[in-house]
């Protein structure tokens, strides 16, 4: 089977799943809508008014798509960062990257940024600020004339993570609370129904991050070989490392921006499909993209029935499945890497 | 006739501030390879050999003088027009490398397509004539995690051959191969060399090695080139022990008539 095949079957597959929990995650719910009533109006043979129209196209689709574009978009970001510095526990939530974007993401909503489409951008912008800010603190604690050690990158993510957190607490503490409602629950990470209007943005600028990662896939691939065995294979190491930065970033910003710092999606999904499919970026990538998605949407899906009427924050249910893996990937990967 | 590479005078320094190194790495250094030429360049530690690498790949650009491949200045070619013409096998690839043997040459492919997602067919079919060249075909769906030291060297010389280059440059292509390997390597080098026209640089510790490969060989020195000629003229004694700083005994290969050369060991009073 040549590459492009098994990339298209492993796609098919893997989009299939997502439709799968994606219908099942518009049956499920606090309202009770009959699946019938459901499916007519995926359909579109419903009702034109009504609650279980309000319910499940309003609610449900919504908060679905949310779910979906945040998923993959931070397992996307979580390759990204997991190439770019050719550690397996790179992730936007444990490099810090996270805790930036939130940062970026208050510090905007503090300034006056609501729920508007425009505002939507700014925020979305804000956050990438912040992922950017707190990705080159982390890079410049780090790095060192030998490269970026696999420990101490995860210590000054961290350590810039506390920090982060920490100046958002501070802008809380003098802020007038009741302008900044709900951003206690924002802060676990909670997907919420996004507006059309604001999800076409998430969507696109999901797309452009996506692109800057999934474009440069193959070169990706090569900086397995160091940035030095890179280079002589006629690999831009340091535009390739940038651009990559940038995209990750842009997706970790964005997800924050709009559903909040979620962790650990972007270490529990590549890592299963590298166990799975090997290290190949070109495969890796998409098959994130996909099955992130469908992660997460499936985790909300729980976070918002296993407790209802009341809900989980879905943040919490990724952190409960991602702290395991990362100790396991600690064990076991990173004692091999560095002996 | 061009040549395949050239270095006009060229100096390199790196910036100040990078821990203890001496300023100069490499001083007004002028070198030609001709096409299908052997050149080897030895010298003791820090003479500056693996900086020549790093500029003729242009990891490092030089501070003074220019770099001439295959007739164009290298400061005017992108970085894959380079590895189509140039390909650096390194010693060995990084710790916790997770890619596969086949994989890994068809990394090779890169440079001549930068833009394609995946590699085509053809590509497929030269990775695989590289590997069946040194070997390793066997070995295609392994991880590199999983081979032996000389194993691993033999693959990452497919890559190189893989990426179909006219100038092959070789960093230590030995070290890590017991004595059977090393011959296959020697042999293998001299057919590339034969059938191919493939030029060769070959940068070794190992001065009977280099001896017996090499048409030329440049001696450098704290980044100076000291001497060059072919190998009876620059392996003497004389030069050695002031280069290198012990004793030496030049012979001859008792097979090949090449020039060898052992330590003179000091007794340990």
């Amino acid at each position: 089977m040549t590459s492009r095949a098994r990339l298209a079957w492993i796609c098919g597959g893997l989009a299939a799943v997502l439709i799968a929990v994606a219908l099942g995650s518009l049956l499920v719910g606090a309202a009770p809508v009959p699946p019938r009533a459901v499916l007519d109006l995926i359909a579109g043979r419903g009702p034109s008014g009504g609650t279980d129209r309000a319910v499940v196209l309003s609610i449900r689709l919504p908060r679905i798509a949310a779910a979906v574009l945040a998923g993959g978009a931070l397992a996307v970001a979580g390759a990204g960062f997991q190439a770019l510095t050719r550690n397996p526990l790179a992730e936007p939530s444990i490099l810090g990257v996270s805790g930036g974007a939130a940062f970026g993401v208050v510090v905007a909503q503090v300034s006056g940024l609501g729920q508007g489409v425009v505002d939507a951008l700014g925020l979305a912008a804000f956050g990438f600020a912040g992922a950017v800010a707190a990705g080159l603190a982390v890079y410049l604690i780090a790095s060192s004339g030998a490269g970026l050690p696999v420990h101490t990158l995860l210590l000054a993510g961290v350590i810039v993570g506390i920090f982060f957190s920490a100046s958002i607490t501070v802008l809380i503490s003098i802020v007038d609370a009741n302008r900044l409602g709900g951003v206690i629950y924002w802060l676990l990470g909670s997907v919420a129904p996004i507006p059309p209007g604001q999800l076409v943005i998430f969507t696109l600028v999901t797309a452009v991050g996506v692109w800057l990662v999934l474009g440069q896939a193959r070169a990706l691939n090569l900086l397995a070989l160091g940035e030095e065995g890179a280079t002589e294979l006629g690999v831009d190491a340091l535009g390739l490392k940038r651009r990559i930065f940038m995209g990750a970033a842009l997706l970790t910003g964005t997800v924050v921006a709009f559903v909040g710092p979620i962790g650990f999606v972007g270490l529990i999904v590549p890592q299963a499909f590298r166990m799975l499919l090997g290290p190949d970026n070109r495969v890796l990538v998409p098959a994130a993209l996909l099955g992130g998605g469908a992660f997460l949407l499936a985790a909300d899906t729980l976070a918002r029935t296993v407790v209802a009427p009341a809900e989980l924050s879905v943040g919490v249910l990724t952190s409960f499945c991602g702290a395991p893996v990362f100790i396991w990937l600690l064990r076991s990967r990173v004692a091999r890497v560095e002996p | 006739m061009t040549a395949l590479a050239e270095f006009r005078s060229v100096s390199f320094a790196y910036p100040r501030g990078t821990g203890g190194r001496p300023p100069f790495e490499l001083r007004e250094l002028s070198l030609t390879l001709e096409p299908g030429e052997v050149l080897g360049l030895i010298g003791p530690n820090a003479a500056g050999k693996t900086t020549v690498i790093r500029l003729l790949s242009r990891v490092l650009q030089p501070s003074s003088g220019t770099i001439v491949i295959d007739g164009q200045p290298a400061s005017g070619l992108d970085r894959a027009a380079v590895a189509r013409r140039i390909a650096v096998v390194p010693q060995d690839v990084p710790q916790g490398f997770p890619y596969t043997v086949e994989q890994l040459v068809l990394m090779g492919r890169f440079p001549h397509a930068p833009a394609r997602f995946f590699e085509s067919r053809a590509d497929l079919l030269i990775a695989r004539e590289a590997m069946a060249l040194t070997d390793v075909e066997a070995l295609a769906a392994e991880p590199l995690e999983r081979l032996s030291g000389g194993e691993r060297q033999r693959v990452v010389l497919a890559r190189a051959l893989a990426q179909q280059p006219r100038l092959l440059v070789l960093d230590e292509p030995t070290a890590h191969l017991d004595l059977r390997y090393q011959a296959e390597c020697v042999a293998l080098l001299r057919r590339l060399h034969r059938d191919e026209g493939l030029g060769i640089l070959l940068i070794s510790h190992d001065l009977n090695l280099a001896a017996e490969v090499s048409d030329r060989l440049l001696l450098l020195a704290g980044g100076r080139a000291v001497t060059s000629g072919p190998p009876h003229e620059v392996l003497q004694a004389p030069v050695l022990e002031a280069v290198y700083g012990c004793r030496v005994a030049v012979d001859k290969h008792s097979a090949t008539g090449r020039p060898t050369v052992s330590v003179v060991w000091p007794e340990g009073r």
